[in-house]
């Protein structure tokens, strides 16, 4: 019975992670899908959106009066779903907006050129972000302030649910019913479709291309604005290379889905950050398992945490180019 | 042929007169300038073989740093741990060397002068060895995919290598590791780059070099015309990394010490942005594209140490009224200069500063691949 709590226990945690995962995961599938490239900044904007709602939580935390917790108060009127959502909501503004940019500036330009200038570019962008934001608020880490008061929520017997872990899940279903809602039942959602199977043939129709690209930029950009505060509430440290890491999980996360296929996205966000917590979880196990796990990672947890979404990547390519939702694409000359 | 030629002769030119000042200068603002000519020749090494893979196969990798650093370590703990016992026998008073010599009495002073080179060159072999071992076994499972996919995994690999360095207690892990000698002298960096030019050069005018070019310009059309794509992409991988070898072996015998931070992914991207500063596919502008970068960080460096800064920072604010951190922070760091540099070329000229003008392969047909 313990066992199972336990397993439960990380399964939850892997899911609270994934989801993280799954809405950044989700920007990168949605502008492969429409424009067949990776967008490398992605990861960044993830860090921008997280840093925008640091700065609005400080504002909000100058106007509203704090308890003993150093949080905001239960008995203030606004409540804090109320200071949540405006954060959430202003990161996710900010970033549909610099999403928008970039794609106007650095990447429009470039839209009938061979897909390794677009990277290459793209590579650019994320250096130009990551650098600059280091400019402007320095290298070291800053402590996100608490949006929620984080603590176990009680009556779930040996289980411990964190409040913010239950806020991450609850945001992310929210918003993942808001997107599909967004792209099944909307025009500019079946124009996203339409465009992502041939884009000529779409232009052809009366769609406006750029305006489609626009939207979806700025569709992903917010959903990785908002995974960045998720993030926040959870473990409250920023720092501006935090995107790096989380970017490239998430891709992993994307073209283990199958790149391209929005559901793929979700699935794989999930699966990876269930892998990760219960590789993590059991690392003792697998350690007597395989020895030889002890001479690689000698430093122990965190190194096979790392290493893990890499290993995934690498055999997917191998053996599953397309992921597991993916169509495969026949290359024509 | 000729050209390559002209590029060979003028770097020998250049190793003749440096190898005429060979030793590290003891004056301080003598070394500052000699560090920087070392760190030219080691960065020429880099993009030239980086441009092989990059430029000329049109593979494009974000891993160059992790073959530099199976190179440095290689060569690092060669020197610390076999090469005495390899210099004594060759080279030792009553080594290999002077017991063949002992006929020729005036030669007998040459084992011992060129000891140091000897176990130079002998480590930066052996790391050279070890890393092209390292590319043959990432190039052949990784060079199966294709544009952006391959630029993320060997990104990927780059990190494992220095993950798993992070964590060899041998190799010092995150505490870095020291390497005995410090041999690396200007008459090596720049003959082993001009090695570097020559052997790239070779190959690309070589049957090779057609093969890569193919691969690049159209990989379906290579593979239909009965071309083993895999076996060019997989030779221009091992070349380059042999070379991002040695250069991370005068690298570790030129600073004496390793750590794993110094091989992460922004040292590949320095690379990356000299072979699109040159141009992919043209070792000349790459080659004054990684003069050009080792140059210029250091001008701006030192710009942003003049007190022109401060009074411009001071005449901003006086305009806007907004505080800013200093604008020193934004000359000292090359990855802001390398980012812009990225962007404002792949927008203005894809093809690099010097990309049409000087040797560069031209795409025979446009390449429908998009």
């Amino acid at each position: 019975m313990a066992q199972l709590i336990l397993f439960l226990q990380q399964l939850l945690n892997g899911l609270s992670l994934g989801s993280i995962y799954a809405l950044i995961a989700l920007g990168y599938t949605m502008v492969y899908g429409v424009l067949r490239f990776i967008n490398f900044a992605h990861g960044d904007v993830y860090m921008l959106g997280a840093y925008a709602g640091f700065a609005i939580t400080n504002v909000i935390y100058k106007i509203i009066p704090l308890d003993q917790y150093n949080a905001i108060s239960r008995h203030t009127f606004i409540p804090i779903f109320v200071c949540t959502a405006i954060v959430m909501l202003g990161a996710m503004i900010f970033c549909a907006i610099l999403g928008v940019s970039i794609e106007r500036i650095a990447y429009r330009p470039l839209r009938d050129r061979p897909r390794l200038t677009v990277l290459i570019t793209a590579i650019g962008v994320s250096l130009f972000l990551q650098n600059m934001t280091q400019f402007f608020v320095g290298a070291q880490p800053q402590a996100f302030k608490q949006l929620i008061p984080v603590r176990a929520i009680e009556g779930l017997g040996d289980l411990t649910v964190l409040s913010s872990q239950a806020a991450i899940i609850i945001s992310t279903i929210v918003l993942m019913v808001f997107l599909r809602l967004v792209v099944m039942k909307t025009k500019i959602g079946l124009a996203m479709r339409a465009l992502s199977v041939n884009p000529t043939a779409c232009s052809l129709m009366g769609v406006n291309n750029g305006l489609v690209i626009s939207f979806t930029f700025a569709l992903g950009s917010a959903l990785a604005a908002a995974a960045g505060i998720l993030v926040a509430m959870d473990s409250p440290s920023i720092n501006p290379l935090m995107g790096n890491l989380q970017g490239i999980k998430a891709f992993v996360a994307a073209v283990l889905g199958g790149i391209g296929n929005i559901n793929g996205a979700v699935v794989g966000g999930l699966i990876i950050g269930v892998l990760e917590t219960l590789v993590v979880g059991y690392s003792n196990e697998l350690t007597t398992l395989f020895p030889p796990l002890h001479y690689l990672f000698p430093a122990g947890v965190s190194q096979f945490r790392d290493a893990i979404s890499f290993a995934v990547l690498i055999i997917i390519l191998l053996f599953k180019p397309t992921g597991i939702f993916g169509r495969v694409e026949r290359e024509k000359v | 042929m000729s050209r390559a030629r002209a590029i060979l002769g003028i770097f020998l030119l250049f190793l003749f007169l440096f190898a005429l000042f060979g030793e590290r200068p003891l004056a301080a603002n003598l070394a500052y300038y000699y560090d920087i000519l070392i760190n030219i020749g080691i960065n020429i090494i880099l993009a030239v073989s980086l441009n092989l893979v990059n430029g000329y196969t049109g593979q494009f990798s974000l891993g160059h740093a992790g073959f530099m650093a199976v190179g440095a370590y290689a060569s690092g703990s060669w020197s610390e741990h076999l090469s005495p016992g390899m210099v004594n026998f060759l080279a030792g008073s009553n080594g290999l060397l002077n017991f063949v010599l002992k006929p020729f009495p005036f030669l007998q002073a040459l084992p011992t002068m060129f000891a140091d080179n000897l176990a130079l060159v002998v480590a930066t072999i052996f790391g050279g060895l070890l890393a092209a071992l390292a590319g043959l076994a990432v190039g052949i499972p990784s060079l199966r995919l294709r544009g952006d996919y391959l630029a993320i995994v060997t990104l990927g690999f780059g990190e494992i290598i220095r993950t798993v360095i992070l964590n060899i207690d041998f190799l010092g892990a995150a505490r870095g590791m020291s390497v005995t000698g410090r041999y690396t002298n200007m008459f090596w960096t720049f003959g082993i780059a001009a090695v570097a030019v020559y052997i790239v050069l070779g190959l690309v005018n070589s049957t090779y070099g057609r093969g890569f070019l193919t691969v690049r310009d159209d990989e379906v059309a290579a593979e239909a015309m009965g071309i083993n794509t895999t076996k060019y992409k997989v030779i221009a991988f091992v070349v380059g990394a042999f070379f991002a070898g040695t250069a991370g072996s005068l690298f570790a015998h030129y600073t004496g010490f390793l750590t794993p931070e110094g091989f992460n992914f922004f040292k590949s991207v320095d690379v990356v942005v000299m072979v699109i500063l040159g141009g992919m596919g043209s070792t000349t502008g790459v080659v004054l594209a990684a003069i050009l970068l080792t140059i210029l960080p250091e001008l701006l460096r030192g710009l942003a140490h003049t007190d022109f800064v401060p009074a411009f920072q001071k005449a901003i604010e006086g305009v806007i009224p907004i505080h800013l951190p200093p604008l020193q922070g934004l000359l000292e760091n090359r990855l802001i200069l390398y980012s812009l540099l990225l962007i404002i070329m792949m927008l203005t000229r894809p093809q690099g500063l010097f990309g049409d003008i000087a040797g560069s392969r031209k795409r025979v047909a446009s390449s429908p691949s998009k």
